[in-house]
């Protein structure tokens, strides 16, 4: 098997970061999906997404679970700890996590198959749960690694390599985090960087569970005629609501897009979501109205792409729980263990 | 028909048993109807006379209306195992009647309500009768029909501490502390026990039963093992708890819960705890392995039923090596099956959970004393090991009650980590590799994600990897990292707890291996084998993989018993397998109804054979118990 370390050699005048890091310091290994893979321009997008953050690499952790795309995180990010865990049970994983170290950024990386069929439970309760996570869903539509099956993900009529048409009905994972109560949700198309980057930043520095469904057609196995996840399809039938800048405290990074009406979010942190309005009437600080919207552009074939919704005054699990500010894995002594007084008195109430 | 006539018609009966502060009480109710406090009260007041005492709440899965029996050991020697057989029957549930009566000894005690006349076929002429008209003395004193039921089982207590002597001043002392925060009911039970109390003194004798003030129990505390391994967990530096209820585990978390919100929140109401209720065992045991992952100490809590569900994960913990503690308190099979009811049929799923080449440590308290002590000691060791460690207790130790030395602790200990390199480690310049054993031990250094800013990252995954976690599907890299973990499973036989031997007092080729809450029942039986001029050498087992010790025992005797409570006789495949042991020396003595073993059974179990080569305690109509050859 290949397995190629990346040379880490760079031109000198890379651009550098506020921390002196450049882009290839963001990078992982050597990619072994297919050429033209959806999840490595996704890849590339985390890659961008940390890189315009600042993020220290060793301060975010990458989980993932079983799958194509469950195996990117090792192309990304080589300086941060990453966990290939088990088929589907990422979100739990990643909940363990976040629970023994709040001061970490979590970055769960699953597909459709991972999310949507075997995790479907998973996914749903650590997004009720409030876990402070950005969770991205590289949606293909189709199991990869054991070649073309359909993924719960799969549109009602959308057709395999082979012919055959799906009969069973399509999982709409935005839908569902909308009424888990996800607090930062949105959709993109692996093919359109200039949405998805902006997308990611915002899910990493949102204080909640952030669910991110990012269609990413699998060119060896559903990237044909009659699929609804191949990429003339998704081009074809994106209907983006809007465009959106990430401000952290600096200057906004600048989109390319053409000035619409500006809709700003201060998000609890003090980042500001500035979003480009590209439908004039969609809300994205309301829920209802967005499961709403949702439903009627699916009913005429649209795939709904953008911040779907964003709570700006979200909370996440440690906030419900009432842990403490220090990180759980680094208390120690008393802290810990109460000490030989205070069992005497436990003895004292068991007799 | 009044009772005591009967009784005194019953000129066929043996001579009515008579002991002194050794002696089997069993109460049988229905479940919801508010006995359980009664008897409770019954237990505590026996304890604070002095006399030890083990009580067993036998409870069928249901919120009301099914049977639930409590039997109660009372024995000043301190035998608190299960004795078998029954000296005095409360049956105060029309249901299982024909049962309760029928598990009485000859010459044993049927106390019952009067109330209503019974049929004389109805009770048994080597049985000593003794009926009080418990529902029409609560009628007469109560209106309110929850009065009337609620106060009938204060009232038997009452009725009880006249015939065998239980001091009224000790049950006064007791419902006032348990009732300290309701002052008004105090009197109101105090009422209810005089009722059935002076009922008695008036037309009742005493029985041959009788307690008398002992200075047996010392300073000893009754706890359950489910609260008692909470509370070790506690002690042990468990930030993470991750659980779904499921009996019988379910009061450990909820004990974990008391403890942390009393001994583990800051004046600022923090909490230096995270306890999380999933969705499913799955997500439990998924939680406890990110959390072992990132550095803080998890634990889940389980039944077998969860164990299944949790294999894949346990699996991931021993390849990826993830300290996990898992408290797996044992009882029947899957669905519906027995969930009230004990086993130790556990045992092989624990040891070999999981798909692949995988082996796990195992803890095997004996009772809640040891649930705290290795409840605190798993959470080292699977830091230790970075490998999931299971501390195996069963609904008998988790559930009920237990007289135990009181809980220690040494202010002096720390928390052992294990191996991990931190930030100024890495700094230092110490080369880190994470599957590489640099000690010999097969135990590798890991890094908590977050420490330091370019070293010390690695990617986790399953067995794929090489010695410096890169991706590998070579087979020399694969076998390379199986052979280390064999290296780190035996390093483990010498960090587990070691057998406790009980040699016996004249020399013996003959021993028996036992563990958990076997204990008490063995330790009886083998006291009356003794007497009975039959010796055994006898060790119980406290950890898995097994020390070498537990393979020199065997070596060393011609026949050795393995007394387990399941069907399969798991703890001896275990030996078999792992020691490669000679079957035909160890012989199997099983007991599997869902009840505790008995020391009777026990007796006549050991004590019966010699060349036998199974035993098994076949489930009968009758009392007693029967050893099949």
């Amino acid at each position: 098997m290949t397995y190629i370390l990346k040379p880490k050699l760079h031109h000198p005048a890379l651009p550098t970061n506020a921390l002196g890091l450049t882009r290839r310091d963001y990078e992982g290994r050597v990619s072994t999906l297919c050429a033209g893979c959806g999840h490595d321009s996704i890849s590339a997008a985390i890659i961008a997404a940390c890189f315009e953050l600042e993020i220290e690499p060793h301060r975010l952790a990458k989980m993932s679970g079983i799958g194509c795309s469950s195996k990117t995180p090792d192309y990304f990010l080589g300086q941060s700890h990453g966990f290939n865990t088990v088929h589907g049970r990422m979100p739990s994983v990643l909940t363990g996590a976040n629970l023994a170290n709040r001061d970490l950024i979590y970055l769960g990386v699953s597909g459709d198959g991972d999310s949507a069929s075997i995790g479907l439970g998973q996914f749903a309760h650590s997004v009720r749960r409030g876990v402070n996570m950005c969770y991205i869903v590289e949606n293909n539509g189709v199991y990869g690694l054991t070649k073309g099956q359909f993924s719960a993900t799969s549109d009602k009529g959308s057709k395999s390599k082979r012919g055959v048409e799906n009969t069973e009905s399509g999982i709409d994972l935005v839908a569902l985090a909308l009424q888990l109560g996800a607090t930062y949700v949105g959709r993109s198309f692996s093919g359109d960087k200039e949405q998805l980057v902006p997308l990611i930043k915002g899910g990493l520095s949102h204080h909640g569970p952030a669910i991110l469904d990012v269609i990413s057609p699998c060119v060896a196995f559903n990237n044909h005629a009659g699929s609804t996840k191949s990429f003339d399809y998704v081009r074809e039938h994106n209907e983006a609501v809007n465009r959106l800048d990430v401000i952290l405290g600096r200057a906004p990074i600048t989109a390319t897009y053409a000035p619409g009406e500006i809709h700003e979010v201060a998000q609890h942190d003090g980042s500001v979501l500035r979003l480009r309005k590209l439908h004039e009437a969609y809300d994205p600080t309301d829920r209802i109205a967005a499961a709403n919207y949702l439903q009627e552009r699916h009913a005429l074939g649209e795939i709904v792409t953008g911040l779907l919704f964003v709570d700006p005054d979200a909370t996440d699990l440690h906030d419900r729980l009432g842990t403490v500010a220090a990180p759980l894995n680094s208390l120690e002594g008393f802290a810990l263990t109460p000490g030989a007084a205070a069992l005497e008195r436990i003895n004292a109430g068991l007799r | 028909m009044p009772a005591d006539t009967l009784s005194e018609t019953s000129m066929t009966a043996p001579t009515p048993l008579a002991a002194v502060n050794d002696f089997v009480v069993k109460f049988a109710n229905v479940n919801g109807s508010g006995s359980a406090s009664a008897n409770g009260l019954f237990a505590k007041a026996i304890i604070r006379m002095g006399v030890p005492v083990a009580a067993r709440n036998i409870f069928p899965s249901n919120i009301q209306g099914l049977p639930t029996w409590y039997e109660v050991r009372v024995s000043e020697a301190g035998h608190l195992g299960r004795r078998g057989g029954v000296d005095l029957a409360v049956p105060l549930n029309p249901q299982t009647w024909d049962d309760d009566v029928r598990e009485i000894v000859p010459g044993g005690y049927l106390f019952y309500d009067s109330t209503k006349p019974m049929p004389a076929d109805k009770f048994r002429e080597d049985v000593h009768v003794v009926g009080v008209p418990l529902t029409a003395i609560c009628n007469a004193a109560y209106t309110l029909p929850r009065e009337r039921q609620l106060f009938k089982n204060i009232a038997y207590v009452g009725a009880l501490s006249h015939l065998i002597g239980i001091e009224p001043a000790v049950v006064e002392t007791a419902l006032a502390e348990e009732f300290a925060s309701k002052p008004k009911l105090i009197g109101a039970n105090i009422r209810a026990f005089n009722l059935g109390r002076d009922w008695a003194a008036e037309n009742l004798s005493p029985l041959g039963l009788r307690l008398r003030r002992a200075d047996a129990v010392g300073d000893r505390i009754f706890v359950e093992g489910n609260n008692a391994a909470a509370l070790g967990a506690v002690y042990g530096g468990a930030t993470v708890c991750a659980w779904y209820p499921i009996t019988p585990s379910t009061s450990l978390a909820e004990a974990f819960t008391g403890y942390c919100e009393d001994l583990r929140t800051d004046p600022d109401g923090g909490g230096r705890y995270a306890i999380v209720q999933a969705e499913d065992e799955i997500a439990s045991i998924g939680i406890v392995v990110g959390a072992g992952w990132n550095g803080a100490r998890a634990f889940t809590c389980t039944s077998g039923p969860g164990i299944s569900l949790m294999n894949e994960f346990i699996g991931l913990s021993y390849f990826a090596e993830i300290p996990a503690v898992i408290f797996d308190v044992q009882r029947g099979g899957p669905s519906t099956g027995m969930p009230t009811r004990t086993q130790q049929s556990d045992l092989l799923i624990a040891a070999y959970a999981s798909h692949g080449d995988t082996k796990h440590v195992l803890l095997l308290p004996a009772d809640p004393g040891e649930c705290f002590e290795m409840g605190a000691q798993a959470f080292d060791l699977a830091d230790r090991l970075q490998t999931t460690v299971f501390v195996m207790l069963d609904l008998d130790i988790g559930m009920q009650e237990w007289l135990v030395a009181p809980f220690k602790w040494d202010d002096e200990r720390r928390i052992d980590r294990g191996k991990v390199m931190a930030a100024a480690d890495l700094e230092s310049g110490m080369a880190f590799g994470r599957y590489t054993d640099v000690d010999g031990d097969g135990i590798c250094y890991r890094t908590y994600p977050g420490s330091h800013a370019s070293r010390g990252a690695y990617f986790t995954r399953g067995t794929s990897r090489n010695r410096l976690a890169g991706y590998s599907e070579r087979g020399v890299d694969y076998q390379d990292n199986m052979q280390r973990l064999l290296a780190k499973f035996a390093t483990a036989a010498r960090l587990v707890p070691g057998p406790v031997s009980r040699p016996a007092r004249q020399p013996t080729k003959t021993g028996a291996i036992y563990f958990g809450s076997t204990t008490p029942a063995m330790h009886e039986a083998l006291e009356m084998l003794e007497a009975d001029g039959r010796h055994l050498d006898a060790m119980r087992v406290r950890g898995f993989p097994f020390s070498q010790e537990v393979y020199d025992f065997i070596r060393a005797h011609d026949q050795v018993f393995v007394v387990e409570q399941n069907r399969d006789a798991q703890l001896r495949t275990l030996i078999v397998t792992e020691g490669d042991i000679d079957p035909a020396k160890l012989v199997p003595v099983l007991h599997y109804d869902g009840a505790p073993i008995t020391a009777r059974f026990l007796i006549e179990a050991i004590g019966g054979r010699m060349a036998v080569t199974q035993t098994v305690r076949t489930v009968r109509t009758d009392a007693s118990s029967r050893v099949n050859p």
